[in-house]
Formats: structure tokens, sequence, C-alpha cells
């Protein structure tokens, strides 16, 4: 294995790693397009961010799309707790809204700016290995490759200190306010996690590969498991399968290494899928129509 | 229970001039009653008569246009630990990936132990509570293995780990059978024995007699409450659950039979205990 393609591997691991576990929360409390719904709301954010500094230097890009994506958080909220919309109306409403926000304010700075959605939306994970970073001593290695890695151990420290709450919470929400959770707390901190891994893996691996992996290998180890823990690690795994095989799928194709890891995750996902149906017409021959 | 005991019983729930409503079309008008403790009452009322969203309102789950609740004389947020909520069973997702122990768990889950693990007494509690609904053996389960019946009881099992005073139950009878049925009243009635205090949200007209102290019937207004025998007419009856003649045709049947119960239960003693009025 080529050092780049090291690094791309590990990378996406990583990313996906973050992705499963908090994708996993997402799955379960049936809020699995909440991804889409932020990568796609951060795009104000980012244009107004780049906007106002003038140069496409990713911190204020970051915090301009991490602003957004906790303003389309409350507004989802605001939507469904107040106008008493439903949860997925409100989702479908606030991103679709900021994205044309976002849109608008592209196309009428076109030309005066060096920005377009391309290169907004669609970061690049193999050109992770070009980003290097020194680390004094340690030599150097590639910069979206150490964000990511602080991402996996951020989102797992999240998740294991927060276990009992978010087990609770997607469970049960109702349940959990009657005991007196601060159930709207729990709500944002974990949506704040969610729009924290979405941007920065945005920015590291494109946006649908992060719509993605927040969502597939969640799903899949969702079908495949009887209890929670079983499912994250599941979770996490598919994800660095999904990075590890979709690189060489991408390689033998020629084709977009994003592409390759999203096709795969959604043929293991398929693959269970069948799998779990043919168990079932095996164990009662019936069910099946 | 003495007659002395609930002459200064202070009332446990009281629920004044609460209205609510879902995107301004009225759900509950003008509620008021009040429920003393140490009884079994129903919540009784046709399909969405308010039933749910009354006990949402007094869960703190909704907010209300106007009116308010009391519980144990003073507000929710000081007495939640005295106050256990069991939800419509159809309200969560049964395909969750966890054990029926972890499910009772949550009963001991407080804000300020969330971050922390349960204690060996929280796990008594929880064990002792899948013994008493009969689930202990079940415990490892995932969820969806279960029975309509048994998904019950695990709720039932949940709340009793809670420890609480009042209990506030949608609907526990709803999908289970005989055996399960006779094991919830048990229960019920082993805590009302406790002096404890369970209101139940029923929409079955020919258990309702059998099962209850005292009942509230509910369609959007409050139609009557208080001992069952008065609440129980012909009159009211008709009230909530308008012109359908079945219902009402069968009511006489249901007394009758309620007044010499086919099964022993345990249960049929009346303790009359009911605020009159309304
Ligand atoms: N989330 C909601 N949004 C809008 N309307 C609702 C909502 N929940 C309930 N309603 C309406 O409020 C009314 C009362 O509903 P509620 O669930 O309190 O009735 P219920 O007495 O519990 O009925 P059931 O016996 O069917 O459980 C119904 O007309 C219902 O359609
Ligand atoms: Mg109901």
């Amino acid at each position: 294995m080529s050092m780049e393609a090291f690094y791309i591997i590990l990378t996406g691991a990583l990313v996906a790693g973050s992705a499963a576990l908090l994708g996993s929360f997402l799955v379960l409390r049936k809020m699995a397009m909440l991804g889409d719904a932020i990568s796609h709301a951060v795009l104000p954010g980012i244009v107004i961010a780049f906007l106002i500094s003038g140069h496409r230097e990713s911190l204020s890009l970051l915090i301009g799309a991490a602003a957004s994506g906790l303003l389309a958080t409350f507004l989802i909220e605001l939507l469904h707790r107040k106008a008493r919309l439903q949860e997925d109306a409100s989702i479908g409403i606030s991103f679709t809204w900021l994205f044309a926000i976002g849109v608008l304010l592209i196309s009428a700075y076109t030309g005066q700016v060096d920005l377009d959605q391309e290169c907004v939306l669609y970061g690049e994970i193999a050109y992770v290995p070009l980003d290097q970073i020194s680390l004094g001593s340690l030599g150097s290695g590639p910069r979206p490759t150490l964000i990511a890695g602080g991402l996996f151990v951020l989102s797992l420290s999240y998740v294991i200190i927060s276990f009992k709450g978010l087990k609770l919470l997607s469970f049960n929400e109702d349940y959990a306010k009657s005991l007196g959770v601060r159930t709207q707390l729990w709500h944002f901190s974990f949506m704040a996690m969610v729009s924290l891994v979405t941007v920065l893996a945005f920015e590291i691996v494109g946006a649908i590969l992060i719509v993605a992996l927040l969502v597939v290998p969640a799903a899949t180890a969702y079908l495949l498991s009887r209890s929670l823990i079983p499912m994250l690690v599941l979770a996490v795994v598919l994800g660095a399968l999904a990075s590890f095989g979709g690189y060489y799928l991408a390689v033998a194709l020629n084709g977009s290494i994003a592409g390759g890891m999203v096709s795969l995750a959604g043929a293991l996902m398929l693959i269970t899928v069948l799998v779990l149906r043919f168990q079932k017409a095996k164990a009662n021959p019936k069910a099946l129509k | 229970m003495s007659t002395e005991g609930q002459l200064h019983r202070a009332p446990v729930l009281e629920v004044h001039n609460l209205s609510a409503s879902y995107n301004r079309k009225p759900v509950l008008w003008d509620i008021d009653f009040r429920l003393e403790g140490g009884q079994i009452a129903g919540i009784v009322g046709p399909n969405g008569s308010g039933k749910t969203t009354l006990l949402r309102n007094i869960m703190g789950l909704m907010e209300a246009d106007s009116g308010y609740v009391k519980l144990f004389g003073g507000d929710l947020k000081d007495v939640r630990e005295k106050v256990s909520y069991v939800p419509q069973r159809e309200s969560v997702d049964w395909d969750f990936p966890v054990s029926v122990r972890e499910v009772v768990e949550m009963g001991r889950f407080r804000s300020r132990n969330l971050m922390r693990r349960l204690k060996a007494q929280d796990q008594d509690l929880v064990d002792q509570a899948l013994e008493k609904v009969g689930m202990l053996e079940y415990a490892q389960r995932q969820i969806s293995q279960l029975s309509g019946g048994q998904q019950q009881r695990v709720f039932l099992a949940r709340a009793l780990a809670q420890n609480a005073d009042l209990y506030l139950m949608d609907e526990p009878f709803v999908g289970v059978d005989a055996a399960t049925e006779d094991a919830i009243l048990g229960v019920l009635s082993a805590l009302r024995n406790q002096g404890k205090t369970v209101v139940i949200v029923h929409h079955d007209l020919q258990t309702a007699y059998q099962y209850f102290d005292s009942m509230i019937l509910l369609n959007t207004r409050l139609v009557a409450y208080g001992p069952k025998e008065k609440v129980f007419t012909k009159e009211t009856l008709q009230e909530a659950y308008g012109g359908r003649l079945t219902v009402l045709s069968k009511l006489s049947e249901v007394i009758a039979q309620s007044e010499f119960p086919v099964r022993e239960r345990g249960f049929k003693e009346n303790t009359g205990s009911g605020d009159g009025g309304a």
C-alpha cells in the first residue's frame, strides 16, 4: 500500500467512524436525513464567511459553516416546537431555505468572487495526502488526517460520556422529559456534534460522502444488531470497511474515491438486506410474498 | 384505608380549568377535577376524546392554552420523583436495539445520574420490578422479541422501578391477554394497598367498571367524575359516547356482570374514595 493510499483510507475510516457513531443515533431517532439537511444548510454560512474574509482560508469558512449549521438546528426546532410543524417538514423547509439563500448569494456575487458550488460542496478525499502539515520533531503528516483523528476521538468520547442520555432520548423522549431530564439541552449538544462532524468532514471528504457515511453504515448496523453497543461498533467497522474497499474499488475502476466509498457502503447495505430476507424466507417460507 | 384518613387526605392530582389544543383545534376544554390518593382511577372516553392529551398536559409534555395542574399540592418539577408516567405502547419503536432490562433500568435514570453508572440499589429495584411483572426470565431479550402483552409488562416494570407515589398510565390494557390483564391488575391493586395512586387511561367501557374505583369521563369536556357508580349512568355515558346505541345497550349488562364478577380478581372491593361533584 502506498503512503497516499494509506492516508486516504485512514482519513476516510476516521471520518466514517465519527459519522457512524453519531449517525447511529440519527437513525435510531428517525432523523437520518438531518446530516443531509445540515450539509446543505451550511452553504450560506460558508458564502458569508468567504465574502467577509475575502479568501478561502478554511478556519473562517468553518466558523461560518458551523454557525449556519447550528442556525439550521434552531430553525428546525423552532418550526417543530413553536409552529408545531412535523419534524420532517421542519427539516425539509429549514435546509432548502438556507441552501437557497446560499445559492442566491453565490449567484449574486459570481464574477466578483472565486467561489462556486462545486468547490464549496465537494471537498475531495483524493487530495488528502497533498495537504501536509509539519509536526515539529515528529516529521509531517496530512492535515486532514489529523483533523479526522481529532474528530473521531471527540465523537467517541462524546458518545461514551453521553451514552445513557442518548439511549434514553432516542428510545423515548417523552419519558425522558417525564423524568425531568433536560431533553432540549441534550438535543442541542447532540445536534452541535452532528453539525461539527458534518462541517469538518465536509471539508475533508466532501458533502456526498459525509451524508452517506452518516446514514448508510449506521442503518446497516441497525438491521443486524439486537443491542446498542454492538450496533455502534458494527457501524464503525462497516464505515471503515467502506473506506478501505471503496478506495480500491475506485482505483480498479479508475473512478472517484468518494464515489467508490459510497457505492461500497451501499453494496454492504444491499447484501445485508438480501441476506436477512433470505434467512427470514428460510425460517418462515410463507412470510415472503 | 380508614374513612378518617380519607377525609383528611389532600388531593394527589388537581386539574384546574385546563384547556388544550392542537393547531388551534380544541382538544380539551375547561377540564376541572380533583383526585384523592390511594385509589385506582380511570380516565375514560371514546377515541380522540383527549385522554392522552390530558395525561401529556399533566406531565408537562405539552403547553396548555389555559389552566394549570397541581400534583401533591405543588408544581410538577418539585414532585417529579413521586410521579411516574407510562406512555402509550405505540409511542415507541419496539425494534429499538435494547434489552428488556435496559428499558426497565431507564426507570432509575435521573437528570443527575445520566452520566454515571447505576448503583447497586438501583439494580435491585430493577430486579424487583421485573419480578413483580413476571418478566425476570426475559430480562436479556431484545424488546422486539416480545408479545404486545409482554411489552406492556415491560413498561409497567419501568414505572414500578421509579418507585413513585402516583402512576399515570396510558392504555396499559391494550393488546394484553387475560393472563397479563390479571397480572397487571394484581400489580395495580398492590400499589393501591400501599396507599399509592394509579390513574389509567382506558377506552373500553366494558372493563372500566370492573377495574376502577373512580372515573373521569371525558369527551373534550369533562362529562362526569367521581365514584364509578355515580359516573356510570345512562345519561353521562350517552353524553360522552354520543348516540352509540350498541355501547349503551351493553351498559346495563356490564354493570350487572360487574356486580357478580365471574372471575375472582381480588379487586372488586369498592373504596369509593373519588371526589363527588362535577
Ligand atoms: N400530535 C397531534 N397533532 C394534531 N392533532 C392531534 C395530535 N395528537 C392528537 N391529536 C388530536 O387530538 C384529539 C385528541 O387526541 P388524544 O390522543 O388525546 O385522544 P385519545 O382520547 O387519547 O384517543 P385514543 O383513544 O385514540 O388514544 C384527536 O382528535 C386527535 O386527532
Ligand atoms: Mg390515547
